[in-house]
């Protein structure tokens, strides 16, 4: 599950009378935020493209095999193209969810691709709103996710993802067969590297944080 | 006027604390988180313009309707189906057909809002419970009660533009149920009169199902990593890098005024009035409405959760406050919460 990975949204709540007009927003703590990826995982190589091909289209035949309600929800949004772009990954991904013929294709970062619909944020974010353990509204609010395009497709893709309740790992393992033995051995392997590296880089940060504002302290005793 | 103090106690028997927890569904999953998080009811819509949340990829179709009343049900949850626009001219079958649908389908209560639907309601299926929605704009006793004693309205969902004194002034005045909203979207109009969104790009919730309707809605982000959102042909605002948005609508949109930019009606904000939870009891309220049924599984498992430890603990005399106030934050518009009109200290 990428509750294990995905802090829930929080934070101390604001509320009291004028706040909304006087009160300055409070900044989320530091591991609240997505988890971003470190820097260098979107300059590696993208993983191979014949590779990846045959994978990404037996996930997205399978996904509509086992929940064509999802793809019925979408309507004639179906039919569109949606650029999914997680901005710390080194490729990105074209959808046409289809129910006639659905599409997932990898791309790598700046090949041209074309779409009508696009979301921006880092691939965890974009993983935990896939499978509803996030708000894509809370995530627009922070600015953690960035649409663009057709707004009312990325809705109705949001909304329809949304009613599927899909576990993406499961997802996985349904859509690779005789691989999926394999990959549910892999799953708690996979997890725990998630959450340790969420641990690490959330340590990283803090420590980054308090050395900027221990400059910025000697920066304004200077001044 | 006059006072009905015997249905203000009818509320609230031996005095006790009632408050039903009424939940948003945009989908049926959604419909079964809130009833596992704790929703005493859930309201939700078919998938067309007979509600106000007509957005792409939400709402009901029958079969759903009819699962999910049966799962709330088996849970001991009630469903409100809302269809809550104003029927058109010409088109009022499609309205007819959503009342007797939702109650075949064995809704609990039937939200309206357009007399018309009303009085069909009120005569096809005379024992059915309806409810009056905020679309309707009722908001003073003689409204009320006119609607109470022509169509038999059971509760009105009161708009967010009444404080906690006019509220209980109110519940002295009528002889039904009220019902006010605690959390989420902010809606600080004439609720079902509002023209702003109508203005903009000819669609509207009252009519349409849609405040500023997604197909009218664009984002767009700058170089300099600022974001500007637009409907139809106006810009509704620019948030700075970093600075917490909101929704894209008219009422909330930062303009130029005096050479400045300004947000001319409401800042983007949510309401949250969880801390006010007791007062709204003694007021005579009996029932808090969760606004979202645009929102995620992940919004109405959270608040709804939330809000029912706080709804519990007014009965255990614990610290309601306390339950759902913090870590929603997140969840709002802005990324900021308001006590809104309730306590009048607010502009």
């Amino acid at each position: 599950m990428l509750d294990d990975l995905y802090p829930p949204p929080g934070g101390k709540a604001q509320t009291g009378p004028g706040d909304a007009l006087d009160g300055a927003p409070e900044a989320r703590s530091e591991n609240q935020k997505p988890l971003r990826l470190p820097g260098l995982v979107r300059r590696l190589p993208p993983p191979p493209g014949f590779l990846m091909a045959p994978l990404l289209q037996a996930f997205v035949t399978s996904l509509l095999k086992r929940h064509p309600e999802m793809f019925e929800r979408l309507g004639d949004y179906g039919e569109r193209r949606f650029l999914i772009d997680p901005v710390d990954l080194p490729f990105v991904l074209m959808l046409v969810p289809s129910p006639k013929r659905p599409l997932l294709i990898m791309k790598n970062r700046g090949a041209p691709v074309p779409w009508q619909a696009a979301v921006r944020g880092p691939a965890l974010a974009l993983l935990a709103m896939a499978q509803g353990e996030a708000d894509g509204d809370a995530l627009f609010f922070t600015r953690d996710i960035v649409i663009e395009g057709d707004t009312e497709a990325v809705l109705a893709l949001r909304n329809a993802l949304d009613d599927a309740a899909l576990d993406l790992f499961e997802e996985f393992e349904a859509a690779f067969g005789p691989l999926s033995g394999a990959m549910r051995r892999l799953r708690p392997a996979a997890v725990a590297l998630f959450e340790g590296l969420r641990r690490a880089l959330t340590q990283l940060e803090r420590l980054k944080a308090g050395a900027d504002t221990q400059n910025g302290d000697k920066a304004t005793a200077r001044a | 006027m006059t006072i009905n103090a015997a249905a203000s106690q009818q509320k609230h028997p031996g005095g006790k604390p009632a408050l039903e927890l009424v939940c948003p569904a945009g989908t049926p999953a959604a419909l079964r988180d809130a009833v596992d998080a704790g929703a005493h009811a859930v309201y939700c819509g078919f998938r067309d313009e007979t509600n106000a949340r007509n957005f792409p990829g939400l709402n009901f179709s029958r079969a759903e309707l009819e699962d999910g009343i049966a799962y709330a049900h088996a849970r001991g949850a009630k469903v409100l189906v809302a269809i809550n626009t104003f029927a058109q001219a010409g088109r009022e079958d499609l309205w007819q057909r959503a009342v007797d649908d939702a109650v075949a389908a064995g809704a609990d209560a039937l939200i309206l809002a357009d007399l018309g639907v009303l009085a069909y309601a009120a005569e096809a299926h005379p024992a059915q419970r309806l409810h009056l929605s905020v679309q309707a704009s009722a908001s003073t006793p003689e409204a009320i009660n006119f609607l109470i004693e022509r169509y038999g309205i059971k509760r009105v969902v009161l708009p967010r533009v009444l404080t906690l004194p006019e509220i209980a002034d109110l519940n002295r005045e009528i002889a039904c149920e009220t019902e006010v909203f605690v959390f989420g979207g902010l809606c600080v109009m004439a609720e079902g009169r509002c023209l702003l969104s109508s203005y903009a790009t000819g669609k509207s919730p009252n009519m349409n199902g849609v405040c500023s309707p997604p197909s009218h809605v664009a984002y767009r982000e700058e170089a300099d990593g600022a974001l500007v959102s637009r409907l139809g042909d106006f810009t509704i605002n620019r948030f700075a890098p970093g600075e917490k948005a909101g929704y894209p609508t008219l009422c909330k949109g930062r303009f130029e005024v005096a050479g400045r930019p300004f947000y001319v009606f409401e800042e983007p904000t949510s309401l949250n009035a969880a801390s006010l939870l007791r007062e709204l009891v003694n007021a005579g309220v009996t029932a808090l409405k969760i606004e979202g049924r645009q929102r995620s599984r992940a919004y109405v498992r959270k608040v709804v959760s939330d809000f029912r430890r706080a709804v519990d603990a007014l009965g255990t005399g614990g610290e309601p406050a306390a339950a759902a106030t913090d870590a929603l934050s997140d969840l709002s518009e802005g990324s900021r919460q308001t006590e809104g009109v309730y306590r009048k200290t607010w502009r």
